[in-house]
């Protein structure tokens, strides 16, 4: 199975960690790895903030790069979700990316329905999991408090086979964090506030470690715990499963 | 277990934009407020006088009110949080009443359906539910926008002699601005619902669309009874305080001459319409006095009465947490003895209704539920939106009428997704904020900042030279620069926040690297 | 005005919109077991008393073990059998005058066991402002009318006019000061249904 790898432009920049652990994974799981190099960002910064002439370009070239693979998979729930449910506002409708709708899968989403894997391995942490919202309610990776379906979440059944692991019972399991793009800084005082009422209830909980499917969400909350200087980590799925399974 | 007066009705499109007068004077407890008159309460005008016309603010403005509003909400801790909690709360009474419903996702689309339905036909079922409703005895009347509805509703109070009005909760008339309307005409109206008097009292405009003073303390509240019903100084027992208002609205509803409620639901197969309270003041209001008007956006009109078996089973649970309001009252035609008129309203919905993208948002039943899960409503406080209805609906509705004033409303919001889950009727409402994302863009409604901002990120992430180039000229600067110079006033992410280490290589050179290239 | 009338309904054509299927309702809503216990449970919830009448037991009897009825003076009753009923509607001039009612005794036509919710109409009697200005009521309702949910009450009740109707469940309430349920607000301080057999 070829998969391309699509790797967040801040992850590619800041977390370089999280993109290794999405490969490690991948490959361990039998997927054949090729990371297209021409890949740049799915322009979702420039689509939030209502730029969508400026985003149409770059959803022009990940057509290019990525439209010639089978599978195309993204470490990120909101990313994803870009090309998925909203290239439809800045690309006309087409074959090629209805085909692309069709391949692109965020990486918890891939393991669980694609490659099926029932990660085995150790990690002896009290995790806080954090449900980033695209992933949560646009790729429904879980069923989320807000419907009365049949209940159902991805991203746990990925940590919850791994010994030791404590996922701890949050107040609020799946409120947004306050990350929202370029809402973390045009609406800086609300984007704290959410962040920080986030982190207490992890602490309320007990977590030592909060885990999400999306880094821009922790790459928030992280940076209100260092400056904090809170001993609360942050770790992306990916880098938990890579870790436990190594 | 609680319960709320439901809205009627009402809808943020047009009319006169009335609540920017009232500047965060409202939340705040105790804190000195240059516009309040002394004795910590807002003043009567707030030292501005209502405009009745306004020219569209320049677009900086608007752009930053929603922002700049919610940090003044955000710098009372303590208050934020109770304020969060309590809407929250209501949330979570949404959630365990939900659930008792095994079918509540197929009542969902059912509402959706019903109202798809009802829009593609509207104007038949207009006329269908006018003929019906003047068989009854009813009058109905047309306004094209606020300033007809305003007019209409007065002339048929001054016609009659009427000086004194009761009023039940209908956002159209908020929406319209009925009640300073008429006032300057001598016309004393009193806003009959608790939550709704309450701030009447206050002279602010409600904070949420089914708990209107939901943002007030029980104290600010026995404050405000005080001086402006007579009773006890230092009264907090909501008990007393609720006895309180009865009385005092007692004396109102005997006195009135005319009662003006909104409409829930308008059903077109029998020309009547629903009224649903939990206080009974629609009822009160109505039973009383000769001349009943209803005000009714015409976005409010369903098909058949049995489509109300869909609507009420989801209206109260979504809003309040309850199977249902305490009062579901049915009016076909006026009393016996009485007169009932019918204001049918445009006011902007016939405008949206062309909008392909954004109709849906006409499928709005008022409930209240996209604000009460909102995490940002929650932490801002409906004042902070600056229009009559606000939270995602709001959001989704004002910008029509008027984009530069209310352009940092669709930007309020992390496109989190959890008002369209909890939306009874489906509403599509996050997806609706980004595509008035695009819009604003397109109308050149985005600061020149954010714009620049987007277009060099666009030019250097079209081109992957430029993006490797520049992101490895970052890793390098970022940590050579004195903290001074990243952490400053300019730097809003770090305000409060760390920015993310900077690494020594991307994961494309390490991948490089590792894959020997 | 009737220019008003020919603008909207042109403005509101004007959209065009494609046209899209009124959904058929039906098999909607819960079914109970004893529609009449979930009636009560129904009821209870939303601050209502429920009585449910042993067979025979004569009306102003029951009402007698009512507080607010016992302690009420002015009682006015639209159903027969209630022999403190002091107020003669054919006495009343003006609803005005019924402003300090105590108590309101009226007859349910239907029960919704979903909610608690009893359906109520004028059915020519005047003055409902009686039901609402009255600061306690009781709804007599034969157990054989409780259905299982709104969408069968709907089924069941012919909507329509003229007149006034109303679904009442429960007291007058409010939770407008700090969330905090209050029962009583501006209609009655309680509300108890008699369910008949």
């Amino acid at each position: 199975m070829e998969v391309a790898l699509f790797i967040p432009c801040y992850v590619d920049q800041f977390y370089p960690n999280v993109g290794l652990a999405t490969v490690n994974l991948l490959e361990r799981f039998g997927a054949k790895v090729e990371f297209p190099e021409a890949q740049t960002c799915c322009g979702q910064p420039m689509a939030n903030s209502g730029c969508f002439s400026d985003a149409a370009p770059l959803a022009r070239k990940f057509l290019t790069v990525f439209s010639r693979y089978q599978y195309v998979v993204c470490p990120s729930g909101s990313c994803t979700s870009m090309v998925r449910n909203h290239y439809a506002n800045l690309l006309p409708e087409g074959p090629e990316l209805t085909a692309l709708r069709g391949k692109v899968f965020e990486l918890s989403e891939f393991l669980h329905d694609v490659l099926r894997v029932a990660p085995q391995g150790r990690f002896p942490h009290r995790v806080g999991l954090h449900q980033s919202c695209h992933g949560l309610r646009e790729l429904r990776l879980a069923s989320g408090t807000e419907r009365r379906i049949q209940s159902f979440d991805k991203v746990r059944d990925l940590l919850a086979g791994l010994d030791g692991i404590q996922l701890v019972d949050l107040a609020r399991t799946d409120e947004c964090c306050g990350f929202g793009g370029t809402f973390a800084v045009t609406e800086e005082a609300i984007s704290c506030a959410m962040g920080k009422d986030r982190i207490a209830d992890h602490e309320r909980a007990g977590a030592e470690i909060i885990a999400g499917a999306d880094m821009s969400c922790l790459m928030h909350l992280s940076g209100l715990l260092r400056r904090d200087r809170k001993p609360m980590r942050v770790m992306h799925v990916a880098e938990v499963l890579a870790e436990a399974t190594a | 277990m609680s319960a709320h007066e439901l809205r009627a009705d009402g809808a943020a499109t047009g009319g006169v934009q009335r609540s920017s007068e009232h500047d965060g004077a409202a939340a705040k407890p105790g804190q000195a407020n240059e516009r309040d008159n002394g004795a910590g309460m807002p003043s009567a005008t707030n030292g501005r006088p209502h405009r009745h016309s306004a020219a569209a603010p320049p677009i900086t403005a608007g752009m930053h009110e929603h922002p700049r509003k919610a940090a003044a909400f955000v710098a009372n801790d303590a208050r934020l949080h109770w304020h969060d909690q309590a809407v929250w709360f209501i949330r979570a009474k949404r959630d365990a009443v939900s659930s008792t419903i095994p079918e509540w996702e197929q009542l969902r689309s059912l509402g959706d359906q019903i109202k798809k339905h009802t829009l593609s036909r509207l104007a038949d079922y207009l006329e269908e539910f006018e003929k019906n409703a003047v068989a009854c005895g009813a009058h109905v009347h047309w306004a094209r926008d606020a300033e007809e509805h305003n007019r209409i509703v007065h002339s048929l109070l001054a016609a009659r002699g009427v000086t004194r009005v009761v009023k039940s909760k209908s956002m159209l008339t908020e929406e319209c601005h009925l009640n300073p309307y008429l006032e300057e005409r001598g016309i004393e109206v009193v806003d009959t619902d608790l939550g709704e008097r309450i701030v009447q009292l206050r002279r602010e405009p409600p904070s949420h669309i089914v708990m209107p003073a939901i943002h007030l303390k029980k104290e600010e509240i026995g404050e405000l009874f005080h001086h402006e019903l007579g009773s006890e100084k230092g009264l907090t027992d909501p008990k007393i305080l609720t006895e309180v208002a009865r009385q005092h609205l007692r004396e109102k509803f005997l006195a009135a001459h005319a009662g003006i409620t909104g409409v829930n639901f308008a059903i077109a197969e029998t020309g009547g319409f629903v009224v649903c309270t939990n206080e009974g003041n629609a009822d009160l209001s109505t039973a009383l006095p000769p001349l009943h008007i209803a005000c009714m956006g015409v976005e409010k009109v369903i098909p058949r009465a049995k489509d109300l078996g869909v609507f009420l089973r989801v209206l109260a649970r979504s809003a309040t947490g309850q199977p249902i309001t305490s009062y579901t009252s049915h009016f076909h035609g006026p009393r016996p003895s009485g007169e009932l008129h019918i204001v049918m309203v445009d006011n902007g919905r016939s405008a949206i209704m062309g909008r392909e993208q954004f109709r849906r948002s006409l499928h709005c039943i008022r409930c209240g539920a996209c604000m009460n899960t909102c995490p940002i409503f929650r932490r801002s406080g409906g004042h902070s939106y600056g229009v009559t209805v606000p939270g995602p609906i709001g959001s989704v509705l004002a910008p029509h009428a008027k984009p530069a004033a209310h352009a940092s409303l669709p930007f309020a919001s992390t496109l989190c997704g959890s008002c369209s889950d909890v939306c009874p009727v489906k509403i599509d409402l996050h997806h609706q904020l980004l595509l008035w994302r695009g819009e604003l863009g397109r109308a050149g409604l985005i600061p020149f900042s954010k714009r620049i901002g987007s277009k060099i990120g666009g030019w250097v992430l079209a081109r992957t030279w430029a993006y490797q180039f520049f992101g490895k000229l970052m890793r390098w600067l970022l940590p050579k620069l004195p903290r001074a110079l990243v952490y400053n006033r300019w730097n809003a992410w770090g305000q409060q926040r760390e920015l993310p280490e900077a690494p020594p290589e991307s994961f494309r050179e390490i991948y490089r690297r590792q894959h020997g290239r | 005005m009737a220019d008003s009338r020919r603008e909207v309904l042109r403005d509101l054509r004007a959209a065009q919109l494609p046209p899209a299927p009124l959904p058929e309702l039906s098999g909607l809503g819960l079914r109970y077991a004893d529609p009449r216990q979930q009636f009560a449970r129904s009821l209870t919830d939303v601050g209502g008393r429920c009585v449910l009448m042993a067979p025979g037991t004569p009306l102003g009897d029951e009402l007698a073990r009512l507080p607010e009825y016992t302690a009420a003076r002015k009682i006015l009753s639209l159903v027969p059998g209630v022999g403190r009923a002091n107020v003669d509607l054919g006495t009343v001039a003006d609803a005005h005058q019924l402003h300090d009612l105590d108590f309101c005794v009226l007859a349910g036509e239907l029960g919704v066991a979903e909610n608690g919710a009893v359906w109520i109409t004028e059915r020519g009697s005047r003055y409902r402002a009686a039901w609402f200005l009255a600061q306690h009521i009781a709804l007599v309702l034969p157990a054989w009318k409780i259905v299982d949910n709104l969408h069968q009450a709907y089924e069941r009740l012919s909507v329509g006019g003229p007149g006034f109707a109303i679904f009442i469940s429960g007291p007058s309430k409010t939770a407008d000061i700090e969330q905090a349920l209050v029962i009583g607000a501006q209609g009655p301080r309680s509300c108890t249904v008699l369910v008949t057999s």
